[in-house]
């Protein structure tokens, strides 16, 4: 037990000093991660601008976790346009694995490079030749990792793959490398912002949750629902915003299969606006109610709440 | 930050990770070591991005996060921009008056609002006037100060009481009346608007007030803790104030809210727990070896078995009957249970519930009808005709008429599931029922959300029928109904 624990603080002491030293820092400050996300007309909270500092700081991949439709994906790509970075995407599947996430050998190149110089070249020279970068095909991570320009990592919907996977991820998380057999340990260039997200439909393991920062995004208070509104509906009225963003916190607060996501608001605020509708009343709320909603019980159910009075 | 300035930092730092690790939070060293390296990069007087840094780096689970923010309250409330970074939490007598004084000057002078130094001088009739005025402009600053001012003069907070904190709260918010405030304040709307309103439109407002009074009662409580803090040292809080974490909230003391958070854990943990007996079923090593595969196969390899044919593994899906008693007490345990198999009913072949009183009635058409579990628990509460002489718990009676009616529907591929503490009220047990049960059944289980070592005392009988049982389990709690439920699938 003791040996264990001296062990994990050589280890994670090692991996802070090594990143102090070559990391370049992108945000000044909180206040400037939130600014500038909120310019590109991503609202944050205190909580995400912060833990995106801090992951910028400390050199830690955050783990984003929360109900579908609440911007985790979309956080990961303001964050790579507010820093210049390019965005890597990895997402991720049932069944997905090293081949496809980490890197494949090209075959066929090889077996034509044994082809064309059969009975030329000795054994030994030949077979270091096809084990080199020209035959290697990089997949998200490893091209994460090896790019020059800046990169934003975003592994998408991690909680999809199966557990025995999740350890393909550890390496490239904890220590920004990725160990390939034949050629060795490539390590990072540069260190990545990464940020996997995650639907939590199954538990992550404690291994790759131990690696990350923890952000959880719920559904947005009324008031920044209201101005998310209004950032991302051109020519909306401030006063439809307000009353759409009350009418679905009324909504989320019922007892529901599937809440209504802020993307789902959006569509539901677009749609009012094409029907040159202004003031929301019981009957375009009713009529409406299967943007937001898309089971039909939970639509019965908030038609029946939202016309009676308690 | 200077050296001491950081050592007095780390010191902090580790109290509050023991008092997390305390209250069942599970925090790992490495975790431990990025808090330390995160508050060196976020200024302790930012303190909501203070406290995400700290919740990033230390808690890894969303239902973790109200316990996080209680101690983070507690162990934090005092060393805010306000107040300086004070060490003396075991204060003798007279520190802890001093610091009471200064506590008191705090929430006069601060908040930069000129009206709050002004507000000790209102009588209680105005107070009320403003509060609902603040109530319903929605003035976050006022409101702050309104609290405090409510806790001074109406919570009659002394230093040293061993009072807990829900008992000021009581009695600040008897003296407010919030309830009748909400109507005052409908009534206020309807009467400033122009048009009469639709019922949509009040529906709205009713709930922005309703959202707002319950700012202002968090505010209140917020106020209790600072000081109940100022007196008793943040240890000493920290211990009282700590919340379980929902799935270690016992079912039969459960108040409302743990009630709800007790509902919304239950809903992630179904869809995991499906998520991992889908995976069991079909990820399970490879079945015996079969015999005639193997040899019609062997056949291209001149007779040879050179390639063993296995069968495919087809795990029975269990036969479910659960018997719950849903009398009082244990109303809450047995509605969690049958929640919980419904929600992973696909793992069985076939579920039937049996709700009893000291009449039995089935239940399984209500969760058929309906693909709302809640609504069918509700239907369950109300319709279900469980009532036979008195309405209190008679299990001997109860099964007698289970076995009669429904007995022969039990074989040997059913298990059967007896939920209750077993209470039966001095009536006669019965107990040949389970032990006949027990022989045609594949297996017959009782889940007692008792603790164990109140088992067989009083008129609890559960080891007459435990003794007939393939097992009597103690879920008290959603981990251990969680556990049990895995077995059985």
């Amino acid at each position: 037990m003791i040996r264990g624990s001296i062990l994990a603080v050589g280890e994670v002491a090692g991996s802070v000093v090594s990143m102090a030293s070559e990391q370049v820092q992108r945000f000044e400050s909180v206040q400037m991660v939130r600014d500038g996300l909120r310019d590109l007309d991503y609202l944050a909270d205190d909580g995400i601008a912060g833990v995106a500092y801090l992951a910028d700081r400390l050199g830690k991949p955050v783990l984003v976790e929360g109900p579908a439709g609440t911007g985790k994906t979309q956080l990961a790509k303001s964050i790579a346009e507010l820093t210049g970075a390019r965005l890597v995407r990895l997402q991720c599947y049932e069944g997905l694995d090293e081949s496809k996430a980490l890197f494949e050998w090209n075959y066929k190149k090889q077996l034509l490079r044994i082809q064309a110089d059969r009975g030329s070249d000795s054994w030994t020279e030949l077979h270091d030749d096809i084990f080199s970068d020209e035959f290697l095909l990089t997949r998200p991570l490893l091209e994460a990792i090896t790019a020059d320009d800046p990169v934003v990592l975003l592994i998408d919907e991690v909680d999809r793959v199966e557990v025995e996977t999740e350890a393909l991820l550890l390496e490239i998380l904890s220590d920004y490398q990725v160990s390939i057999p034949e050629l060795g340990t490539i390590e990072a260039k540069q260190i990545p912002l990464v940020f996997l997200t995650s639907n939590n439909t199954r538990e992550l393991s404690e291994a790759l949750k131990r690696r990350c920062l923890y952000l959880h995004v719920d559904y947005p208070s009324m008031e920044r629902e209201r101005e998310i509104v209004l950032a991302k509906v051109p020519d909306i009225t401030e006063n439809l915003a307000d009353q759409i963003a009350r009418v679905v916190r009324s909504i989320r607060s019922m007892d529901l299969k599937k809440a209504p996501s802020v993307s789902e608001t959006l569509d539901w605020a677009r749609t009012l606006m094409l029907l040159n509708i202004e003031t929301i009343d019981e009957e375009i709320a009713k009529e409406t109610l299967h943007i937001l909603l898309k089971y039909q019980t939970d639509i019965a159910k908030a038609a029946k709440e939202l016309s009676v009075d308690e | 930050m200077s050296a001491t300035e950081q050592r007095g930092m780390l010191d902090l730092l580790g109290g509050f990770v023991g008092q997390l690790r305390e209250a069942g939070l599970p925090v790992s060293l490495t975790e431990n070591l990025d808090a330390m390296e995160a508050v060196r990069h976020i200024p302790i007087e930012d303190r909501e991005a203070f406290k995400y840094a700290l919740a990033a780096s230390l808690i890894k689970n969303q239902a973790h996060w109200r316990t996080f923010e209680t101690i983070f309250e507690v162990y934090f409330s005092l060393r805010g921009p306000e107040y300086a970074l004070d060490r003396d939490g075991e204060a003798t007598e007279g520190d802890l008056d001093e610091l009471w004084r200064e506590m008191q000057d705090a929430s006069q002078s601060g908040d930069g609002r000129g009206g709050a130094g002004s507000l000790d001088a209102l009588t209680p009739e105005e107070i009320a006037h403003l509060l609902m005025q603040s109530l319903m402009q929605g003035d976050q600053a006022l409101m702050r100060a309104l609290a405090r001012q409510a806790v001074q003069r109406f919570a009659g907070m002394e230093p040293g009481r061993p009072v807990g904190g829900t008992y000021y709260l009581y009695r600040t918010l008897r003296n407010l009346d919030l309830d009748g405030m909400l109507d005052k304040m409908m009534e206020a709307a309807a009467q400033q608007s122009v048009a009469p309103s639709t019922t949509l439109e009040q529906r709205l407002e009713r709930e922005e007030f309703e959202h707002r009074i319950a700012e202002f009662k968090a505010e209140v409580e917020a106020e209790i803790r600072r000081r109940l803090v100022a007196d008793r040292g943040a240890e000493a809080m920290a211990k009282t104030l700590r919340k379980p974490l929902p799935e270690d909230v016992e079912f039969m003391h459960a108040s409302r809210d743990e009630m709800q958070s007790l509902r919304k854990a239950l809903q992630p943990l179904t869809r995991k727990l499906a998520a991992r007996l889908a995976r069991k079923r079909k990820h399970q090593r490879r079945g015996p070896l079969d015999f005639r595969s193997t040899v019609r196969h062997s056949l291209s390899y001149g007779g040879v078995p050179a390639e063993p044919k296995f069968k495919f593994p087809r795990p029975a899906k269990p036969e479910l009957m659960v018997v719950a008693d849903i009398s009082g007490s244990v109303a809450a345990f047995a509605r969690f249970t049958l929640m919980l198999v419904y929600a992973i009913s696909g793992q069985f072949s076939k579920v039937r519930s049996f709700v009893f009183i000291d009449g039995i009635d089935e239940v399984t058409d209500y969760f058929k009808s309906t693909e709302d579990i809640t609504e069918a628990i509700h239907r369950v509460n109300t319709e279900a005709d469980v009532v036979w002489v008195d309405g209190h718990s008679d299990y001997g009676h109860a099964f007698e008429v289970f076995w009669e009616r429904y007995g022969k529907d039990v074989g040997p591929k059913t298990t059967v599931l007896l939920l209750g503490d077993a209470r039966n009220n001095y009536h006669a047990s019965q107990a040949w029922v389970v032990k006949e049960m027990a022989g045609v059944a594949r297996h017959v289980y009782w889940l007692n959300p008792e603790p164990r070592s109140y088992w067989n005392t009083g008129d609890s009988i559960v080891g007459e029928y435990g003794r007939h049982t393939d097992g009597v389990y103690e879920c008290r709690n959603l981990r251990q109904l969680e556990s049990f439920v895995e077995k059985l699938a």
